[in-house]
C-alpha cells in the first residue's frame, strides 16, 4: 500500500498541474498532520473532533489521490460540466427583493430590520488553547 | 533621539526632515521602475526621470515607493450581478435582498447582461484585451456580510486585461506645469459587493444589511507603476471621469460606489522591492494621497529605525490621519479559490465570430460595443484644446466640475465673445463665485445665456469687465451695486443711453 502511495506521488510530479495550487499535491500518503487539521477546521468551520475523523480524512485524500493514475499531459482542464451549455444573460429588470420580513423571520435575532451577528469574527482557538479532540 | 534624514523619490513632490547634523535639505530623487525582479513581479513601465537636485550626503540613501491599486466600482445597473433584485443606497434595510442574495438554500446565480456590457466597455477603454472566454470562481471567507461564505469572483480568468490608463500630475509649483503618466491595467473583473455591517461596539453586536449584498462590481487592478499618493490619486480621478463618462459605474467616493485599496512598499532604487502592505478603506477622494502618502512615510521610518515592514492589511483611520493594522486579518488568507460550478464560462463574441441565428438578446458583441462608446474624457480635452486654443490645464478645470463643461459649451454657444475670454469668465469669475457659495453649477442662479449676455456687453464695450464682475456682486444680493452698474453703463455710452432703459436691461438679465 505504501509503495503504491509512493509511486503514485512519483507519477504525479511528473505530470502538470494547471488551474489552483493544490496543498494535496505531490504528498502521496502522507499523514495529515495537526497543523493541517487545525488549518482546516479555521477555514471551514469543521470540527475534525477524533482521531476517527482523521483517519477518514487520510481516507479520502487517498481515495481522491487516484485520479492521479490518468495521465493527463496536454489536455485542457474540464472546469465544469456545463461547458458546452451557453452562459444565460438575463435582462437588467428588477423582478425580486421586497421581502425583508420573511427573509428576516430566519434570523436568530433581530433589530428593526437588521440581522444582529456577533461583532467581527469569532477567533478560532489555537492549537495549543484547544483540548484535544473535545466536543463543541 | 535624532531621526536619520528620510529622503523620498517623488515627482512633484518634496520631503523635508529635520536630520542629523541639523538644518533641512530637500531635492527630488529619481523614482525608479526599473526592478523588475522583487515580490510584486511589477511590469517595468519607466516612471519619467527627475533630476536629482542634489546629491545625497555620506551615508544618506534615497528611497523609492511603489504604490499599486484595486479599484471597486459599483456598475450602474437596475438589478443586482446574479439576482433581480434592485440596487439602490437608500432603502429600508434589507428590502433590496432576494432568495438568493440571502444565500437560501436551493437558489442558483444568474448573470445580469448590462454588468457583462459595462464591464466590456470599461476594458476598451482602458485599452484592454478582452478576453472571448472568461470563468467565474468562488473565493472562501467567513463574515457576516457575506451569507453564502464566498463571494462570486474571476480569479483565473478575468474578463479583460492588459490595458494602460493615462494620467496627469502637476510637477513643480505651478498647476500649469502638467505631464502624463501610464499607469497599466492589469485586469478588470466581474464580483459581487458584500453586504453592509454597523458595528454596535456598545452592545457588542453588529448589525446586517443585504441590500449591498450581490451588487455588480467591476474591481480594477491597476499594476504598482505609481510611486506616491498624488499620482494614485490622479489614476483614481481620470478612472472616475472615465467611468462616469462611460456611465458604467457613477463612481461616486462618497457614497461608496468607488472604493481604493493601495498595495504600498519601499525601496532603495537599485534594489529589490519591498515587502508591502495592503491599505484598505481609502474611500475619501480627499484622504487617498494622503493615507498612501502616511504609509509611505511610515514605512521608510520603520526601516530607518531598523524595523520590519509586516506583509499585513491596513486600515487608514481618518480621524488620526494615520494607518493601523487591521484586527481581523489574522496571518495569510486561504481562500480556497474553486470554479463557480453553477455558471458556465462566459463567451464574447465580435462581428467575426457571432454566432449564426442567435438571440441578440444572449450575445453580447465586443465591436458593436466599441462602435458605441461616449467620447472618453481624454479626447474631450483634446478638442478642447484644439478648438478653443485653450491651455491643457483649463480642459482639466472645465472636465473637473459636474456640469462645468456643459455649462462653457452653453455659453459658447451663445455669445459672439472669444472662446479664450468664455474660457476665462468661467474658470475664474463663475467657478470662483461658486466655489465662494458653495454651490453646484447646477444650482447656479447665473444661467448660460445670462452669463452670454453680459460677456456680449463686455465684447461690444457697452459695459467695462469691472462692471461686468459687479453682476456678481448683485447675484449675491447686493442692490446698491445695481446702481452702480447704471452709472457705468451710462459713462460707458457717453451719457446717451436712457437710465431707465439701462435699469430695465439690467435687471432682466440679473433675474434671469
Amino acid at each position: 500500500m505504501w509503495a503504491r502511495a509512493v509511486w503514485l506521488g512519483l507519477r504525479a510530479s511528473a505530470g502538470g498541474r494547471r488551474g489552483f495550487p493544490s496543498k494535496a499535491a505531490h504528498q502521496g500518503s502522507r499523514r495529515v498532520t495537526a497543523e493541517l487539521i487545525e488549518h482546516l477546521e479555521r477555514l471551514a468551520l469543521v470540527d475534525f473532533g477524533s482521531q476517527e475523523a482523521v483517519a477518514r480524512l487520510e481516507k479520502a485524500i487517498a481515495f481522491a489521490d487516484r485520479l492521479r493514475a490518468v495521465d493527463t499531459d496536454g489536455v485542457e482542464p474540464m472546469e465544469s460540466v456545463l461547458e458546452d451549455r451557453c452562459l444565460y444573460l438575463r435582462s437588467d429588470n428588477v423582478v425580486e427583493g421586497n421581502c425583508a420580513e420573511e427573509l428576516l423571520q430566519n434570523s436568530h435575532r433581530v433589530v428593526e430590520e437588521y440581522f444582529v451577528a456577533p461583532p467581527g469574527n469569532i477567533s478560532w482557538p489555537k492549537l495549543d488553547e484547544k483540548e484535544p479532540f473535545s466536543h463543541r | 533621539m535624532a531621526t536619520p534624514m528620510l529622503r523620498w523619490c517623488c515627482p512633484g513632490r518634496r520631503w523635508i526632515f529635520a536630520g542629523i547634523g541639523g538644518g533641512s535639505r530637500h531635492g527630488r530623487g529619481v523614482p525608479t521602475g526599473s526592478t523588475s525582479s522583487g515580490k510584486k513581479g511589477q511590469s517595468s513601465v519607466a516612471q519619467q526621470p527627475l533630476i536629482t537636485a542634489q546629491k545625497p550626503r555620506k551615508g544618506e540613501r534615497e528611497w523609492a515607493a511603489v504604490v499599486g491599486l484595486e479599484i471597486h466600482a459599483q456598475i450602474a445597473s437596475n438589478s443586482k450581478l446574479f439576482s433581480g433584485s434592485q440596487v439602490d443606497f437608500a432603502a429600508p434595510p434589507n428590502s433590496l435582498v432576494s432568495f438568493f442574495d440571502a444565500s437560501l438554500p436551493g437558489t442558483l446565480p444568474v448573470l445580469n447582461r448590462r454588468c457583462v456590457e459595462a464591464a466590456v466597455m470599461t476594458g476598451l477603454a482602458l485599452d484592454c484585451h478582452i478576453n472571448r472566454k472568461s470563468l467565474f470562481d468562488r473565493k472562501h471567507y467567513f463574515y457576516a456580510d457575506l451569507p453564502a461564505g464566498y463571494q462570486i469572483t474571476q480569479q483565473r480568468l478575468p474578463i479583460a486585461v492588459n490595458g494602460s490608463l493615462a494620467y496627469s500630475v502637476c510637477v513643480g509649483k505651478r498647476w500649469s506645469q502638467m505631464v502624463t503618466r501610464t499607469v497599466g491595467v492589469k485586469q478588470i473583473q466581474l464580483e459581487q459587493d458584500s453586504g453592509k455591517s454597523l458595528h454596535d461596539n456598545l452592545r457588542s453586536q453588529t448589525l446586517i444589511d443585504l441590500n449591498r449584498a450581490g451588487v455588480g462590481l467591476l474591481e480594477v487592478v491597476l499594476e504598482p507603476d505609481m510611486s506616491c499618493g498624488e499620482e494614485a490619486a490622479a489614476a483614481v480621478r481620470e478612472l472616475q471621469l472615465i467611468l462616469q463618462a462611460l456611465g458604467t459605474s457613477q463612481a461616486n467616493m462618497a457614497e461608496g460606489q468607488l472604493r481604493v485599496d493601495a498595495n504600498i512598499s519601499v525601496h532603495h532604487p537599485g534594489e529589490p522591492l519591498g515587502v508591502r502592505t495592503e491599505v484598505k478603506n481609502l474611500n475619501s477622494a480627499r484622504f487617498l494621497a494622503k493615507a498612501i502618502d502616511y504609509e509611505i512615510q511610515r514605512q521608510i521610518s520603520e526601516l530607518e529605525n531598523g524595523g520590519k515592514i509586516l506583509n499585513e492589511t491596513r486600515s487608514f483611520d481618518y480621524k488620526l490621519g494615520c494607518t493601523v493594522p487591521m484586527r481581523d486579518k489574522e496571518g495569510k488568507q486561504d481562500y480556497r479559490f474553486m470554479p463557480e460550478p453553477n455558471l458556465p464560462p462566459l463567451l464574447l463574441y465580435d462581428s467575426g465570430s457571432l454566432p449564426t441565428g442567435a438571440d441578440p438578446q444572449q450575445v453580447i458583441d465586443i465591436d458593436q460595443l466599441r462602435e458605441r462608446l461616449p467620447e472618453l474624457p481624454r479626447v474631450t480635452r483634446e478638442k478642447l484644446v484644439r478648438q478653443y486654443g485653450m491651455l491643457p490645464e483649463h480642459s482639466f478645470a472645465l472636465l473637473n466640475e459636474v456640469g462645468l463643461l456643459e455649462f462653457f459649451q452653453n455659453v459658447i454657444k451663445e455669445t459672439r465673445a472669444e472662446p479664450k475670454k468664455v474660457t476665462s469668465w468661467v474658470l475664474n469669475t463663475f467657478l470662483g463665485f461658486l466655489k465662494q457659495q458653495n454651490l453646484a453649477v447646477s444650482e447656479s442662479p447665473v444661467t448660460p445665456s445670462a452669463l452670454a449676455e453680459l460677456l456680449d456687453l463686455l465684447d461690444r464695450k457697452a459695459i467695462s469687465s469691472s462692471a461686468a464682475k459687479q453682476v456678481t456682486d448683485v447675484k449675491k444680493g447686493n442692490p446698491r451695486a445695481i446702481n452702480k452698474l447704471i452709472g457705468l453703463v451710462r459713462r460707458a455710452t457717453l451719457g446717451r443711453a436712457d437710465p431707465t432703459v439701462i435699469k430695465e436691461v439690467l435687471e432682466r438679465q440679473l433675474s434671469s
